[in-house]
């Protein structure tokens, strides 16, 4: 659709006129939900593939995206309003999610189809979401998280709205593109994107979450209690890998500042996806994060064979760790494929 | 021999049923059961239905190839399973729930599968009429306000005034209202007991048989618990509305967009349970489309310090309609806080914003607070040259005004020290502190005002981690860049 290409240029050229004009003028051609998920949504989705090749920064994704988020106050305004006809439905984020777009868009169609939607945004503390949720018994809640390190966060969200007797919708990237992990996690319900989630509320009614359970019975191998020490200990593990790190590569003595601080968030990084590894079970969630990251240092100029010491040092340092070893070592065979 | 006849006298029916499956004899007990001739084909250890009750039947073999039957009668084990299921299945869903409307609709539709045909659970009033909840068994149940003449039920406004005591009663569905039943055979409304608080009746209706004593006696029970349930959801809403209207003043502003001025907030209370601190912000319109900006930071945090910064963020109202000047506000302000019981400092930043040609003009001044950046389209960070003392703890205060103008794209950043101070990081103990809030502001040019605070409020919780935090307030003032077609 041009409409794309358009508002992708306004909102890389920060032209908050244009983008809204584009938006405006898209949503007389192809109507409003089009344009929501269609236009913006897939603007907002290069957003996300340019951040990912390191083509455009954090700082820049924030600009789009409060661009593109003017626009949909700029369409929601001119849609006309009607009374709900369908059920209630609260739309927030996982607490320390910043990604709020796609929830706001959910909570825009949502809207425009009929239902009566409470859009909590994102940083929503889990009580303020809990309370929100006996004060009002909406039909629904429906969650959204985009990052994968979210996801233990996302489930003891969801676990604590099942147990006040609400059905919970998943949604939005941090699920896996099947939704495999709000499967595991008991998700009444997972929708791939924002259509296909206003068409199940609409075609079905969510059964009630049974009585409440403990999170670790979706996960049994959290018994374990690897992910529990490793994400406590997490911190003390990235300090002493980088100064074990700065044993092994004199180079990095004669770093700045600015090259310290990126190293050891690089590393805050690989530790934060190893745990969620290990919450999850699932040594793929960390190999796709190992190579990601091996393109943006080679993109950032940073030689990836880093990467090889780094893994080794944090494999010396979870010894005692079998879950944590298995995903460390099967490292070499997934940068082979 | 008494071991052989005692069979025949035990309370217990029993059977002896010969090889080829006919009944050879029976005990009085089995004689009264079936008093016509019966040719059973019973399986070892089932539950066998007879005249409305239940039996297990036990298979006993004797020596000569027939066998005898004992029936044991489980019908009352079996009900008080059931209503121990039940019960025990009512508790979990009620738990669940703080919201009254929806503890409503789980009793109403427990009720009407296992106790009645219809069911109402009602209310007391509200001003828009009485909740009421509707469950036809089998049906999904509905949920409305109405306004209903309780009067027309006899003992029921009592029910829901919640005294005098009134026990369970039988109303005559000749004479029910049009609103309660149509086509039932037996009503019986049953109080739920709200301790404190009345938290309604529940109206049981049946279209074929009567409720028996026992019934009636264990829909007692029932509503005991639905009562408890349903009057803790009440009292934890009424808990809930309170706080929200005592707190509303303390929450941040909603900040609204002005022609020549995009405003936007970020607000983060230290406490997750917490929706306010002892930052704030707010903003107030002057005349000639100026604006009266003011930030700062209560000293402590929770509650305490919230409420105290409600009184600031009222005096500061209230004095902005005398006095506009910085240096004579702060002043002000001092001598007010100083003048009050407690004995609470805060750091504040003030600025007045007023459209001009080149943009905006901002005039800022700090009293003890962390002077505000201003951010150019470019990328270049700059402080702002103003520094005071801190405002509530000295008689005397000393401040200094800065004037800057801000180009389109240009933003002007206020913000308090649990951005600053947040610590953490990669390595966990170290500040985030203001060399790095400048670094990372240097690719922030030309940010719209609400990505400004959104990306600065997310870098300090990034740094913090899954630690503790202070108070957070972000505010930016932001020239709209202009349209270029």
């Amino acid at each position: 659709m041009k409409a794309v290409d358009d508002l992708w240029e306004a909102v890389l050229d920060r032209d908050e006129h244009r983008a809204t004009d584009v938006v405006l003028a898209a949503a007389e051609d192809h109507g409003h939900e089009v344009v929501l998920l269609d236009v913006i949504g897939a603007v907002q989705q290069r957003v996300g593939r340019e951040w990912a090749a390191n083509r455009i920064s954090v700082a820049q994704e924030h600009a789009i995206t409060a661009i593109n988020d003017r626009a949909v106050t700029a369409l929601s305004i001119t849609r006309p309003r009607r009374q709900p006809v369908h059920g209630r439905v609260t739309v927030a984020c996982v607490d320390g999610e910043w990604h709020a777009l796609p929830a706001r868009l959910l909570a825009e169609v949502l809207s425009a189809r009929g239902f009566a939607v409470d859009y909590l945004g994102a940083q929503v503390p889990a009580p303020h979401l809990i309370t929100y949720l006996h004060r009002t018994g909406p039909d629904v809640v429906a969650l959204s998280s985009s990052i994968a390190t979210r996801l233990p966060a996302a489930h003891a969200t969801m676990t604590a709205c099942q147990a006040t007797g609400v059905p919970v919708m998943v949604g939005g990237a941090a699920f896996g593109t099947d939704g495999g992990h709000a499967k595991r996690f008991g998700a009444n319900a997972w929708a791939a994107d924002a259509r296909s989630a206003a068409d199940m509320l609409m075609s079905q009614t969510l059964s009630r979450p049974s009585a409440p359970h403990q999170p670790i019975d979706d996960l049994p191998h959290l018994a374990d209690q690897e992910y529990t020490l490793v994400s406590r200990s997490a911190r003390d593990l990235v300090r002493s890998v980088y100064r074990e790190l700065e044993e092994c590569l004199p180079a990095m003595k004669s770093y700045s500042d600015e090259q310290r601080q990126h190293t050891a968030e690089d590393l805050a990084h690989i530790v934060e996806f190893l745990a969620t590894a290990l919450y999850m079970n699932d040594d793929a969630l960390f190999h796709t994060f190992l190579s990601w990251t091996g393109q943006v240092l080679d993109a950032r100029g940073v030689p990836s064979r880093v990467m090889e010491p780094t893994l080794d040092l944090l494999a010396a340092q979870l010894r005692d760790f079998p879950r944590a070893q298995r995903m460390l070592k099967l490292r070499s065979c997934a940068d082979a494929q | 021999m008494v071991a052989v006849s005692s069979w025949l006298r035990s309370p217990c029916p029993a059977l002896v049923i010969d090889a080829s499956g006919a009944v050879h004899s029976m005990n009085d007990a089995a004689k009264s059961l079936f008093p016509q001739r019966i040719a059973p084909h019973w399986r070892h250890g089932e539950t066998v239905s007879v005249a409305e009750r239940s039996y297990a039947v036990h298979r006993a073999d004797n020596e000569d190839g027939s066998a005898t039957w004992w029936l044991l009668d489980e019908t009352d084990l079996l009900l008080e399973r059931e209503r121990a299921a039940l019960l025990t299945r009512m508790s979990g869903a009620l738990m669940m729930s703080l919201n009254p409307e929806r503890c409503m609709t789980v009793v109403a539709e427990l009720a009407a599968a296992h106790l009645a045909d219809e069911v109402l659970v009602i209310a007391p009033p509200s001003v828009d009429g009485h909740p009421v909840t509707r469950c036809r068994r089998g049906e999904p149940p509905t949920y409305e306000l109405r306004h209903v003449d309780v009067e027309a039920v006899a003992g029921l406004s009592e029910v829901l005034r919640g005294f005098p005591p009134v026990p369970s009663q039988w109303i005559d569905p000749a004479v029910a209202p049009e609103w309660l039943a149509r086509d039932v055979s037996s009503i019986v409304v049953t109080p739920l007991p709200g301790h404190g608080v009345p938290a309604g009746a529940l109206i049981l209706m049946r279209r074929g048989e009567r409720f028996s004593e026992g019934e009636e006696a264990f829909a007692r029970l029932f509503a005991s618990r639905a009562g408890v349930a349903i009057s803790a959801a009440s009292l934890f809403t009424q808990q809930a509305v309170i706080t929200e209207r005592l707190t509303r003043d303390l929450l941040p502003p909603a900040l609204r967009r002005y022609e020549h001025v995009e405003l936007a907030g970020r607000y983060r209370a230290s406490g997750d349970t917490e929706h306010v601190g002892g930052d704030f912000y707010d903003v107030h319109e002057l005349p000639d489309d100026q604006l009266f900006v003011v930030l700062g930071d209560v000293c402590g945090k929770g509650l305490d310090a919230a409420a105290q910064t409600g009184k600031v963020r009222t005096a500061v109202h209230a004095l902005l309609q005398v006095v506009t000047d910085h240096d004579k506000m702060l002043h002000a302000l001092n001598q007010a806080l100083l003048t009050t019981d407690e004995s609470r400092f805060i750091t504040t930043v003030v600025g007045t914003v007023r459209p001009v040609d080149e943009g905006l003009h901002v005039t800022l001044t700090s009293g003890g607070h962390l002077p505000p950046l201003i951010v150019r389209a470019s990328g270049a960070v700059e402080v702002a040259a103003t520094k005071g003392t801190l405002v509530g703890i000295l008689p005397r205060i000393v401040t200094a005004t800065d004037e800057v103008v801000l180009a389109p794209g240009d933003s002007c950043l206020l913000y308090t020290d649990g951005i600053t101070e947040a610590c953490g990081g990669p390595l966990g103990d170290e500040e985030f502190g203001e060399d790095r809030l400048r670094r990372a502001l240097t690719g922030c040019g030309g940010m719209p005002a609400e990505a400004l605070v959104e990306h600065v409020h997310m870098l300090a919780s990034h740094w913090i981690g899954g630690g503790a935090h202070d108070d957070m307030a972000v505010l930016a003032i932001t020239a709209p860049r202009r349209r270029t077609s």
